[in-house]
């Protein structure tokens, strides 16, 4: 009977608030927003408003009405915080990537490597619209977050597919993670980092009894047996062969960080980070004393200004991190404001791997501060959700998910900032870059997806005959 | 599952964290250390983002401002006559920094100092373009040609200064460069660095104010001010105690004179214009070491002078023997002076004995117009009292009378001077340099002293290698500053 009792309480007629109000109207300051930070790059820079600042502004409402429309109507238990907050990152992200495309800096740049220089705010635009696309794409037609766990298989035979795939392509400024058709290319690990925690999800869902208790017990941890073991090898040593045959430590360190929380809370077992920190320090350690390319990233993290010494040391070969640690420094506490900065004397992928540099120093720490917290509230509202889900595979999908994207952060962040050293990864939403974006809003609609199964009033328990029966018996 | 998921959302939120501690690192805590990092371009670009102020001389800029299509750079450094002002400029170059008055002064010239910061508040509230402000110095243009042209195609130096107030009039030095060559960032602004860097000759080197030379026979002045100072000799027309020849202490080697010249119980004014070696070897050695080295100090010897462009120390030995002394009273062994401080002994004896200190900046001014500081004279020491100042000037007159100096005479005013030839290399193999160190006199006192030195004295190797060679550059230097100062 408890149970019942229990469920009766929590049911009214009302139901809890959909929040969807909440979320139109922090919608309604995640495009004014870009747009003022747009009018005032645009004042900076030339003294003039920009020209294309109505249609952005109108473009920018248009993607966030659509999308609030559809989270209303397909989706209106979801969390109000997940569609503002990433329509804000990306309406920032798009002002801050118009902005370095008016830099002469860059434009001399990209000639004097015999490149031609293209405005890339424009496609930016476009693949902001293919997101939020795919976001409603994925909110009409996902159902239930819980048909995906019929794709187990699928999924992990796909991911490996997305993973192993570059390897076949030719190196991108010496890492092997694009798939290039003509002069079309996607980052396919984008993807595969949404594909491999539906993969884990279901997998650990199914294994997670066998994981947790078949296992021995040694030096007050619980050892798995071999058998159980296996799987997770397998991971182990993919995200090893990622980062030696795809020279790409960022996606390496994404996933096997990735596995080890989701073994961690589908299995409730201590052991397994501890297995999982030793399992990575092996490999790390292991292959950054074979592969060059690993000790050069590891060694300019260390000494970020050593590439201006004299006489110059041999694996001092980019003085990227130095300049982005200048740009920083530059900025200060207030920043330059809009426009005002020279963060585009980092030449390179100045919109992309590193666009937390042009925050940094336009923005300031203050800004920079705002942004990374605006991450953390992504990530937080992910867990939240985790926590709220009822089923165990929307709670092991929701938290891989946000792990993945509150990592990725970090490992990006982390390595513009000197914290880390250094990986070719993306700013979620916020870096130019098409697959980055387009990934980023499906992980945001499966969050919304499962938020909303997780916060959507329990059906009322059907009528009870056998209670109708005993109160008729009773006298 | 929902204790591990809270560790995890923990952990998430450290990793958070620790971004955030090391923005704050970056971004607060180093944030001065990298913005002003000698690798950060933006220093420069900021340098360079808006014309900057100019070096002015009498009135007219000798400085100038370009706009460029650069990328970085929107202004470029331009230079009026830049070989012959580089000593006084230093230069300002997008690519090599600056030096000198362009870097000593750059905050003025960019506009970036904190006595500005009204000025810059004002023009942003205005919507003013920012400007930097002007440094107008205390030189005398027609000087500084008469010392760059007088130079000509020889190597030396011309440091020219008022004796009253201690402003420096000119300063020229030979072979010099042209610092508009290098002021940008191109590809033929660093060959001409390159092939700078190179010369043999070292243009850049500014001999007026960082080159020290044997002062040579210049310096008996000097040992002349330390015998009246201390009493040794009052009365210049008597007869001093100098035995010819005479052998240096401790020593069997005798102090040779240059030719045949009376020099024999030599009144102190015959030694001084016969130059004789043997009188002030012997004044040296009989008023020791200690008295020579007070007398060579409160000329400025033996320190560094900021005027505020760093001239270099000139020395007068600390730690030597009697033979030693004896030939520094000479201006020889290891005494050595940059011309700005032979100029400085001749404005302290001109001036009657009070030697001011010497500057080059007159005032700096914001670009609209209002002063923001003005230097005023400054009495740097006493090196000797007006009466023995007036027997020293009593001398010198008469050197360029009937003297070494002749050459010097300027008629319409009285000119005193000292000239000098000194030896250096091993066993005295290199050319010798002449020297010449002068003031000339109006009935207003003195407005100009003057010391100029030439290096390449090819074959002259007597004393008259000074008088020939140096003292027409020091009369021409004095003419236009005589000029001027009728003008006025």
């Amino acid at each position: 009977m408890s149970s019942s009792t229990t469920n009766t309480t929590t049911i009214s007629t009302a139901g809890p608030p959909s929040r969807r109000n909440t979320e139109l109207a922090m919608l309604a300051f995640a495009v004014i927003i870009p747009v003022f930070a747009y009018a005032n790059a645009g004042l900076a820079l030339s003294d003039e408003l920009p020209s294309g600042m109505l249609s952005y502004g109108i473009g920018l409402g248009l993607l966030a009405g659509v999308g609030h429309l559809v989270v209303r109507k397909f989706a209106p238990y979801a969390d109000p915080l997940l569609l503002p907050i990433a329509t804000l990152l990306n309406g920032l992200g798009l002002v801050i990537i118009w902005r370095l495309d008016q830099s002469r800096r860059l434009a001399v740049r990209a000639e004097q490597i015999g490149q031609t220089f293209a405005p890339s705010a424009p496609n930016q635009l476009m693949y902001s619209a293919m997101g939020v696309a795919l976001f409603v794409a994925v909110l009409i037609l996902l159902k239930d977050h819980r048909i995906l766990q019929r794709y187990t298989y699928i999924s992990m035979i796909g991911a490996l597919i997305l993973l192993i795939l570059p390897m076949f392509f030719p190196a991108r400024f010496g890492a092997r993670i694009w798939i290039t058709v003509g002069s079309f290319s996607i980052q396919p690990g984008e993807f595969a980092k949404i594909i491999i925690a539906v993969f884990f999800s279901g997998y650990l869902m199914v294994k997670r009894d066998a994981l947790a208790l078949a296992s021995r017990r040694f030096m007050g941890l619980y050892l798995p047996r071999g058998r159980d073991l296996g799987p997770i090898l397998i991971v182990w040593a993919m995200s090893i062969l990622i980062l030696v045959f795809e020279t790409d430590l960022g996606s390496s360190l994404l996933f096997f960080g990735l596995f080890v929380v989701m073994l961690y809370v589908a299995t409730e077992r201590t052991s397994w980070i501890v297995f999982g920190l030793l399992m990575s320090a092996v490999g790390a350690v292991g292959v950054a004393s074979f592969e060059s390319h690993v000790k050069v990233r590891v060694m300019s993290w260390l000494h970020p200004f050593a590439v201006y010494d004299n006489p110059r040391p041999s694996w001092a070969t980019t003085d990227q991190i130095a300049l982005s640690l200048m740009s920083f420094g530059s900025g200060g506490v207030s920043g330059s404001g809009w426009g005002q900065g020279a963060s585009d004397l980092i030449g390179f992928a100045a919109n992309s791997d590193f666009i937390l540099a042009t925050v940094g120093e336009e923005l300031g720490l203050a800004g920079t501060m705002a942004f990374l917290l605006l991450y953390g509230l992504i990530v937080e509202r992910g867990m939240r959700t985790a926590l709220a889900a009822r089923d165990p595979f929307g709670k092991l999908l929701a938290v891989g998910l946000s792990a993945a994207f509150g990592i990725q952060v970090f490992v990006v962040a982390g390595g513009v900032m000197g914290l880390i050293p250094l990986t070719g990864m993306t700013m979620p939403f916020v870096a130019y870059g098409g697959s980055s974006v387009l990934a980023n809003w499906a992980l945001v609609a499966l969050l919304i997806k499962i938020s909303d199964t997780a916060r959507r009033p329990a059906p009322a328990p059907a009528p009870s005959t056998d209670a109708e029966m005993t109160q008729v018996v009773r006298p | 599952m929902n204790k591990p998921l809270r560790r995890i959302a923990i952990f998430c939120g450290l990793l958070v964290l620790a971004l955030l501690v090391r923005d704050n690192w970056i971004q607060y805590v180093q944030a001065d250390g990298l913005k002003t990092h000698k690798q950060n371009r933006r220093v420069a670009i900021a340098q360079y983002s808006q014309p900057r102020g100019n070096i002015i001389v009498d009135g007219r800029p000798i400085t100038g401002s370009k706009e460029t299509d650069g990328v970085d750079f929107k202004y470029k450094r331009t230079y009026k006559n830049g070989p012959m002002w580089a000593p006084v400029t230093g230069y300002a170059s997008q690519a090599y920094g600056a030096t000198q008055l362009e870097s000593l002064e750059d905050g003025i010239l960019t506009g970036n100092d904190d006595r500005m910061f009204f000025n810059r508040t004002v023009d942003m509230f205005t919507g003013k373009k920012p400007k930097g402000g002007d440094v107008i110095t205390t030189l005398n243009a027609k000087a500084q040609e008469a010392a760059y042209k007088g130079l000509g195609k020889n190597k030396g130096a011309v440091a020219a200064l008022d004796p009253r107030t201690g402003k420096i009039l000119a300063l020229a030095s030979t072979p010099s460069y042209d610092p508009s060559k290098f002021a940008g960032s191109s590809t033929s602004d660093s060959d001409a660095w390159t092939a700078m860097g190179k010369d043999k000759e070292q243009p850049t080197l500014n001999r007026a104010l960082r080159q020290t030379y044997p002062p040579g026979s210049t310096f008996k002045v000097v040992t002349a001010a330390a015998a009246l100072e201390n009493g040794k000799y009052t009365d210049i027309d008597g007869a001093t105690n100098s035995p010819l020849p005479w052998r240096l202490p401790l020593s069997t080697q005798p102090l040779r004179n240059e030719g045949n010249i009376p020099c024999e119980n030599a009144t102190l004014r015959q030694a001084l214009r016969y130059s004789c070696n043997t009188v002030f070897g012997k004044l040296g050695d009989d008023l020791g070491k200690d008295k020579m080295l007070e007398e060579a100090k409160k000329f400025g010897f033996n320190d560094e002078i900021f005027m505020p462009v760093r001239a270099a120390e000139s020395v007068y030995p600390e730690k030597m023997d009697r033979p030693g002394n004896a030939l520094s009273s000479i201006g020889q062994f290891d005494t050595r002076a940059t011309p700005l401080q032979m100029a400085m002994v001749a404005a302290g004896i001109a001036n009657d004995g009070k030697l001011m200190k010497p500057y080059m900046i007159d005032s700096l001014r914001a670009p609209n117009l209002n002063t923001i500081d003005q230097t005023s004279p400054e009495e740097m020491s006493q090196p000797l009292s007006s009466e023995n100042a007036g027997k020293l000037q009593d001398m010198m007159e008469t050197v360029v009378k009937e003297g070494t100096g002749t050459n010097a005479q300027i008629p319409g005013a009285t000119v005193g001077g000292k000239t000098g030839t000194a030896q250096h290399g091993v066993d005295n193999s290199e050319n010798p340099y002449a020297w010449f160190i002068s003031y000339a006199k109006t009935d207003e006192g003195s407005p100009v002293a003057v010391a100029v030195v030439v290096e390449s004295s090819d074959t002259l190797r007597d004393d008259i290698a000074g008088g020939k060679l140096a003292a027409p550059i020091a009369k021409d230097v004095m003419k236009a500053v005589l000029a001027s100062e009728r003008d006025k």
